[in-house]
C-alpha cells in the first residue's frame, strides 16, 4: 500500500490551483479529502505525477445563504454538511445523504467537491444534486462557469469538468420537502441504490444513483407521478442497469423501484 | 473458586493495547533492516515463460532480487499432516516452492522477492521486474476440479485429488437404512470459502547474525516453536538451535497464523544471503490473496428419520478444496477435524462421510476458526431444522428427540460415537432448555404468527452444537496422520523472592493468556496475581510448545502449567517441613503458606522460595531451586457444546436480514474468567454470523478473486449486530485438572446454522426450503421470489 512517487503542491488560492492544473496537464490530480484518490493511489491504480492540494483554500469551505439558495464550498466535509444548521433546516435531504456516506473517519475527511468530481456511480450526493437541480460552480483557466446538475455527470468517473477546472462550490435551492433513501452495499456501504426525491405538490423530481453507470433523473417516474407512488414502477425505464456480485440487473432494478417508492412515500 | 479463578479479572494486556503500545512484528525496526516487496502472479494458472529482473536490479536502493533460479529455488515449505487415499495410496504431496518456478498455481503466488533499502524503493523496483506469462485455464471449485478434463493443478498426477477419505459405518449399511427410512431429508450446498482477515497482517523479520552464525526470526504467529521446527527441519534444513523465533503481540490469527508460509522461509534464507535483517509485512491485498483461506466444501447429504423424527442414518459426500498446495494442517481439516464431529449431539446409529479432497488453482485452504467443525455443525444443524420443517416437527422438538442423554464422564462413561471419538462429558438438552427460556420460545412463536398476519417475516433458528477441542493425545493424532505431537509445555520458575515467572508454549493472539493463566497460578499457589507473570512467544525463553489453535491453550497449556505448579508445591512442602521441623504429611498448604495441622506454626511461600535459593539450612539430599517444567499430553479431546438461537426479521422488499436477537447458551466446562469467555463467544458468534450473512471469497471463471478488498469483501460491523445474550451451563471436563474445555471457536461453530435456520424459518411459509450462504439480500430476495 505504497503509492508510486508523486509531487505535491499545496495551493493557497483557487487561481493558483487552476494555474498549476493548466501548467501540469493531465498527469495532475486535485487532492481535497483524499478518500477516493489516495486509496486508488496506494493500490497504484492511479499514479498522478503531481497532487495539487486544495484543502487549505479557505474560501471554498463556507456554507452560506444567498437569497433562496444555499451555497456550499467544495471543500466542506460530509461531517460539516450533516452538522450545518442551515442545511439541516433548509436542505435536509443533503444532510440525510451525507450521514450515510462511509464511516466517521470518511465523513470527517471526505468533501462534497471531491466526491462530485470523482463521480463514482455509486456515491450518494449525485442523486441529491440531480433531484434538487443544484448547480456546480467551477473555475478554470477561462474563468468561472456554472454547470447544471443534469449536465454534470457524464459516465462512470466522468464529468463535464474540463481538465483545468476545479469545483469551487455547489449551489442548491432551499428544499424542504425532500428525502434520500439508500440501500447500501454491505462491504463498502456505497449505494446499491440511492434515491433522492424532492416533492412539490403533485410534482416530484427524482435523482437516482447506484443503478446505472451514470446517476440519472428518473424522468419517467416524474411524469407518471401526479401524487401516486405507483409511478415507482418506472424507476429504470430506458436505463441500462448495472450488475455486480452484490446485485445483478434484475435485483438492482427491483431495488430501484422499491427505493423510489420509499422516497415518493416518505 | 479461589480469589481469582472464576472472576472477571480485567485483562492485563489491554493497558498496552488500548494505549496503542502493543509490540507487533511490524513495529520492530532493526539497524540496517531491509524491506521486501514480492512480485506476484496476476493469474491463477499460468506458465512462466521468462522473468527479467535486469531493470529492477539497477533500480535505486535495490539490495537483492531473487527468483526460483537462485539458491532459494531448491526449498519448499512442508505439510504437517498426512491423509492417505482410501485404497492405501500415499497422499499426493507436491513441493510447495518458496518462489514459483515454471508454473503459477494460484493468484498471488510469488515469482520474485525484491529486497531494498525501503519499502517504497522495494515496491518501485518490483514493478520493473518483467514476467512473461502464458495464462492457462484455472479451476477453483472443488467439485469442478474432479470433473474429467479439469485443468490439472499438478501435472505429475492424472487428476486433481490429493486424497480421498471416509469415516463411520459401512456405506452400504447406511444406504440400506436410508432406503428403509420413514423420511429422508436431502441437501446440496456449498460451505463457502472465507478469508481469515486477521487485522494485523502477517509480518516477518529475519535477522542473520554472521558472527554468531545464528538467526532471529520475528514473526506474527500462533506457534513460535512449531514455526522453528518446520522452518529448520523441513523447509531450509538449518540446525534448530541456530534459530530463535520471537513473536511478541499478535493481532488476531483465527488459524491463519498457525502455518509456516513461504514468505517466512524466504526472508530467513535471504537474510543470510545479504547479511542484513529482512522485513516483509503483508498488505491487505496480499492478505486476501495469500493468507490460507477457510472452509470451501461442496456438500451432498441425506439424513433418514423414523416416523417419530429420530435420526436413523446419515450419509454425506463432500468435495473439499485444498488449494494449490498443502498448507501445514490442511489435510486434517476436512477429515479428522470434520468427520469426527458427524455424531453431533445426537444418537444417530449409522453415519458415513465420504470426502474427496482436490487441489484447486487457489491459495491453500487450511484451518479457520473452528476448522472442520463449523462445516460439520452447519451440515447437521441445517439438516435437522430442514427435516423438522419437512416433517412438521418443531425445530426444538426434533432435537430433544435425538439428544444423547446427559453423562458426566465420571459416574457415567464417556459417549462412544460412530465416528471414532469418545465424548468426555455432556448435558446437551440442558443448554437447549436454557436457550429456549432465554428467548421465551412459546411467546416468540405467537409473536411470529401475529407478525406473519401483518406481512412481517420473523424467524427463529436453533443450533445445538458440539465441537472437539484441546487437540489432543499425541498417540491418537499420530495414528491419524499428524506429523507432530500435540502436547504442551508449562514451566514455572519461582524466583528467590517468591515471585513467579510462568513460561508457556501456547501463544496469545488475542485470547488473554497473560491474565487467565496468572489467575489460576496465583490461586493454586495462594499468592497475589501481581506476583505472577506469564511469558510466551520466544523460543529461547520457553523450552518448547505447540502453540495456540483448536481452543487448546487452557485445556492443554493450562494443564501443563498446573503440573509444574504441583511439582513446586510438592518440593516446597519438603522445604517447609524442614523449616517447621515437622513431617510433610502433617502440613497443609493454604493461602500461600504451609501450616502444621492444628497449630499456628507456619512458613510462607516466599520464605520457602528464598530457602530454596539460599539453601543454608536445607533438607539433606534435596536440590536447591524451585523451578519446574512439565509436558502435558492430554488423555482426550475436550468437547464443549451449547445452544445458539437467532431471531431475524427479513425485509420482503429487499431480502435484507435484520438480526434481532442472538442467544448463546454455551457449556465450555469450568470457567476461569467469565468476561474473557464472553468475549471469546461474542467474537466467535460474530465471525459465524459473518459467514451466514456476509462473507465469501468469490472467484471469476479465470480464477481471479473479484472481492479482494474491504470495498467488496463484506465483514460484519457493529451495526449489523444485536447485543449478544450469553449464558452458560457448566459440565466440567473430567480429564484435565482445571475441568476446562475451551471457548475460542465455539461461537463460530454454533452461530452460523442458527442464523441460516432463522432466515429459512422466516420465509418457510413462502415455500423456501434452503438458501445458500452467505444469505445476501439478493439471495434471500430471489429465494422468496422463486
Amino acid at each position: 500500500m505504497i503509492p508510486a512517487k508523486f509531487n505535491y503542491i499545496k495551493a493557497s488560492s483557487v487561481e493558483e490551483a487552476v494555474d498549476l492544473l493548466d501548467k501540469h496537464g493531465s498527469d495532475t490530480k486535485i487532492l481535497s479529502g483524499g478518500h477516493s484518490l489516495l486509496p486508488a493511489m496506494k493500490l497504484r491504480l492511479n499514479r498522478p505525477e503531481l497532487l495539487i492540494d486544495i484543502s487549505g483554500i479557505s474560501d471554498m469551505k463556507a456554507i452560506s445563504e444567498d437569497g433562496d439558495e444555499i451555497v456550499i464550498g467544495a471543500n466542506c466535509t460530509h461531517k460539516e454538511i450533516l452538522n450545518a444548521e442551515l442545511i439541516t433546516s433548509d436542505l435536509n435531504i443533503l444532510a440525510q445523504a451525507a450521514e450515510t456516506i462511509g464511516d466517521i473517519q470518511v465523513r470527517n475527511r471526505g468533501t462534497i467537491g471531491g466526491s462530485l468530481a470523482h463521480a463514482d456511480p455509486s456515491s450518494d450526493y449525485p442523486a441529491v444534486v440531480l433531484a434538487c437541480e443544484a448547480k456546480i460552480e467551477v473555475t478554470g483557466k477561462k474563468g468561472d462557469r456554472t454547470i447544471d446538475a443534469s449536465d454534470f455527470f457524464q459516465g462512470i468517473f466522468t464529468t463535464a469538468l474540463e481538465e483545468d477546472e476545479i469545483i469551487t462550490a455547489i449551489r442548491f435551492p432551499k428544499v424542504n420537502n425532500g428525502n434520500y433513501q439508500k440501500f447500501y452495499q454491505s462491504a463498502s456501504r456505497f449505494a446499491v441504490v440511492g434515491v433522492a426525491a424532492v416533492k412539490n405538490g403533485n410534482e416530484v423530481k427524482v435523482g437516482v444513483t447506484g443503478v446505472a453507470d451514470t446517476p440519472y433523473r428518473a424522468t419517467a417516474v416524474e411524469k407518471a407521478y401526479n401524487g401516486n407512488s405507483d409511478a415507482a414502477s418506472h424507476a429504470t425505464d430506458g436505463v441500462e442497469v448495472m450488475a455486480d456480485h452484490f446485485a445483478d440487473a434484475d435485483y438492482r432494478a427491483h431495488l430501484a423501484m422499491v427505493y423510489v417508492k420509499k422516497a415518493l412515500e416518505a | 473458586m479461589g480469589n481469582f479463578i472464576g472472576k472477571s479479572v480485567k485483562r492485563r494486556e489491554d493497558a498496552r493495547f488500548l494505549k496503542g503500545a502493543g509490540k507487533y512484528t511490524d513495529d520492530i525496526k532493526l539497524p540496517k533492516m531491509t524491506q521486501v516487496a514480492f512480485v506476484r502472479s496476476p493469474y491463477a494458472h499460468a506458465k512462466i515463460l521468462n522473468v527479467d529482473t535486469s531493470a529492477a536490479r539497477n533500480a535505486n536502493g535495490v539490495v537483492a532480487i531473487y527468483t526460483a533460479d537462485d539458491g532459494c529455488g531448491q526449498y519448499g515449505v512442508p505439510c504437517g499432516w498426512q491423509v492417505n487415499f482410501k485404497n492405501g495410496e500415499t497422499m499426493r504431496e507436491p513441493m510447495h516452492p518458496l518462489l514459483a518456478k515454471d508454473k503459477i498455481r494460484h493468484l498471488g503466488e510469488a515469482v520474485a522477492i525484491v529486497i531494498a533499502e525501503s519499502l517504497e524503493l522495494a515496491r518501485d523496483a518490483a514493478e520493473l521486474v518483467e514476467v512473461d506469462y502464458e495464462e492457462l485455464p484455472a479451476v477453483t471449485n472443488p467439485r469442478d476440479a474432479m470433473e474429467d478434463g479439469a485443468p490439472l493443478v499438478h501435472d505429475q498426477w492424472t487428476d486433481n485429488a490429493a486424497f480421498d477419505w471416509c469415516i463411520g459405518n459401512d456405506r452400504a449399511e447406511v444406504e440400506a437404512a436410508l432406503e428403509a427410512a420413514h423420511h429422508v431429508t436431502e441437501m446440496e450446498f456449498r460451505n463457502q470459502r472465507l478469508a481469515p482477515n486477521a487485522i494485523e497482517p502477517r509480518s516477518y523479520i529475519a535477522d542473520y547474525d554472521v558472527n554468531a552464525d545464528k538467526w532471529t526470526l520475528y514473526t506474527s504467529t500462533q506457534n513460535p516453536h512449531l514455526i522453528r521446527l518446520l522452518l529448520c527441519a523441513f523447509a531450509l534444513g538449518i540446525p534448530e538451535h541456530k534459530v530463535r523465533v520471537v513473536s511478541h503481540d499478535v493481532g488476531g490469527g483465527f488459524g491463519s497464523k498457525i502455518y509456516h508460509y513461504t514468505e517466512e522461509a524466504l526472508v530467513t534464507w535471504a537474510s543470510k544471503e545479504i547479511g542484513r535483517p529482512v522485513k516483509w509485512t503483508s498488505d491487505r491485498s496480499e492478505a486476501f490473496l495469500t493468507d490460507a483461506h477457510g472452509r470451501d466444501h461442496v456438500v451432498t447429504s441425506k439424513m433418514g428419520f423414523d416416523k417419530e423424527g429420530k435420526i436413523v442414518a446419515h450419509l454425506t459426500d463432500e468435495y473439499c478444496g485444498l488449494g494449490a498446495y498443502l498448507s501445514t494442517f490442511a489435510p486434517a481439516v476436512p477429515t479428522y477435524l470434520h468427520g469426527t464431529l458427524f455424531q453431533g449431539v445426537y444418537t444417530t446409529p449409522l453415519i458415513h462421510l465420504n470426502v474427496t479432497a482436490p487441489f484447486t488453482h487457489t491459495v491453500p485452504v487450511d484451518a479457520y476458526r473452528g476448522a472442520g467443525r463449523p462445516e460439520a455443525t452447519y451440515l447437521l444443524e441445517r439438516m435437522l431444522s430442514k427435516a423438522a420443517a419437512e416433517m412438521n416437527l418443531d425445530q426444538a422438538e426434533i432435537r430433544f428427540k435425538n439428544f444423547i442423554p446427559p453423562f458426566d464422564g465420571i459416574e457415567q462413561p464417556g459417549y462412544q460415537t460412530q465416528v471414532a471419538l469418545q465424548y468426555d462429558s455432556g448435558n446437551y438438552e440442558e443448554t437447549l432448555k436454557r436457550g429456549l427460556e432465554m428467548l421465551g420460545y412459546e411467546d416468540f412463536r405467537k409473536e411470529q404468527e401475529e407478525a406473519r398476519k401483518n406481512g412481517k417475516l420473523l424467524g427463529v433458528g436453533i443450533s445445538t452444537y458440539i465441537e472437539g477441542c484441546g487437540i489432543a493425545p499425541s498417540a491418537v493424532v499420530g495414528a491419524l496422520g499428524a506429523r507432530a505431537g500435540l502436547y504442551e509445555v508449562g514451566h514455572v520458575r519461582v524466583q528467590p523472592t517468591g515471585k513467579v515467572s510462568v513460561f508457556t508454549g501456547t501463544h496469545s493472539h488475542g485470547q488473554g493468556h497473560e491474565t487467565v493463566f496468572a489467575q489460576f497460578v496465583a490461586d493454586k499457589l495462594g499468592i497475589d496475581m501481581d506476583d505472577v507473570e506469564i511469558l510466551h512467544g520466544d523460543t529461547e525463553q520457553v523450552a518448547f510448545g505447540m502453540g495456540t489453535y483448536g481452543s487448546r491453550s487452557l485445556a492443554v497449556g493450562g494443564s501443563a502449567i498446573i503440573k509444574s505448579v504441583e511439582k513446586v508445591l510438592e518440593k516446597g512442602a519438603k522445604i517447609a517441613a524442614h523449616k517447621l521441623e515437622a513431617a510433610e504429611e502433617d502440613l497443609e498448604y493454604a493461602e500461600g503458606k504451609w501450616t502444621v495441622k492444628g497449630t499456628d506454626k507456619s512458613v510462607s511461600f516466599g520464605d520457602v522460595s528464598l530457602t530454596a535459593y539460599v539453601p543454608h539450612d536445607y533438607p539433606e539430599g534435596l536440590e536447591p531451586g524451585l523451578d519446574f517444567s512439565s509436558f502435558y499430553d492430554p488423555a482426550n479431546f475436550t468437547y464443549p457444546f451449547g445452544t445458539h438461537i437467532a431471531v431475524v426479521e427479513v425485509c420482503s422488499d429487499t431480502g435484507r436480514v435484520d438480526l434481532k436477537r442472538f442467544i448463546a447458551c454455551d457449556d465450555v466446562g469450568n470457567v476461569m474468567n467469565p468476561m474473557i469467555v464472553d468475549g471469546q463467544i461474542h467474537g466467535g458468534v460474530v465471525q459465524g454470523i459473518g459467514q451466514a450473512l456476509l462473507e465469501e471469497v468469490v472467484f471469476d471463471e479465470d480464477g481471479q478473486m473479484i472481492n479482494a478488498s474491504y470495498m467488496d469483501y463484506a465483514m460484519p460491523r457493529a451495526d449489523d449486530l444485536p447485543m449478544i445474550e450469553t449464558d452458560r451451563t457448566t459440565t466440567p471436563c473430567p480429564h484435565n485438572p482445571l475441568g476446562v474445555k475451551g471457548a475460542g471457536e465455539a461461537g463460530a461453530i454454533g452461530s452460523t446454522p442458527a442464523v441460516v435456520n432463522a432466515v429459512v424459518d422466516a420465509v418457510a411459509h413462502l415455500g423456501v426450503k434452503d438458501i445458500q450462504m452467505p444469505l445476501t439480500p439478493q439471495r434471500v430476495w430471489k429465494a422468496i421470489q422463486n
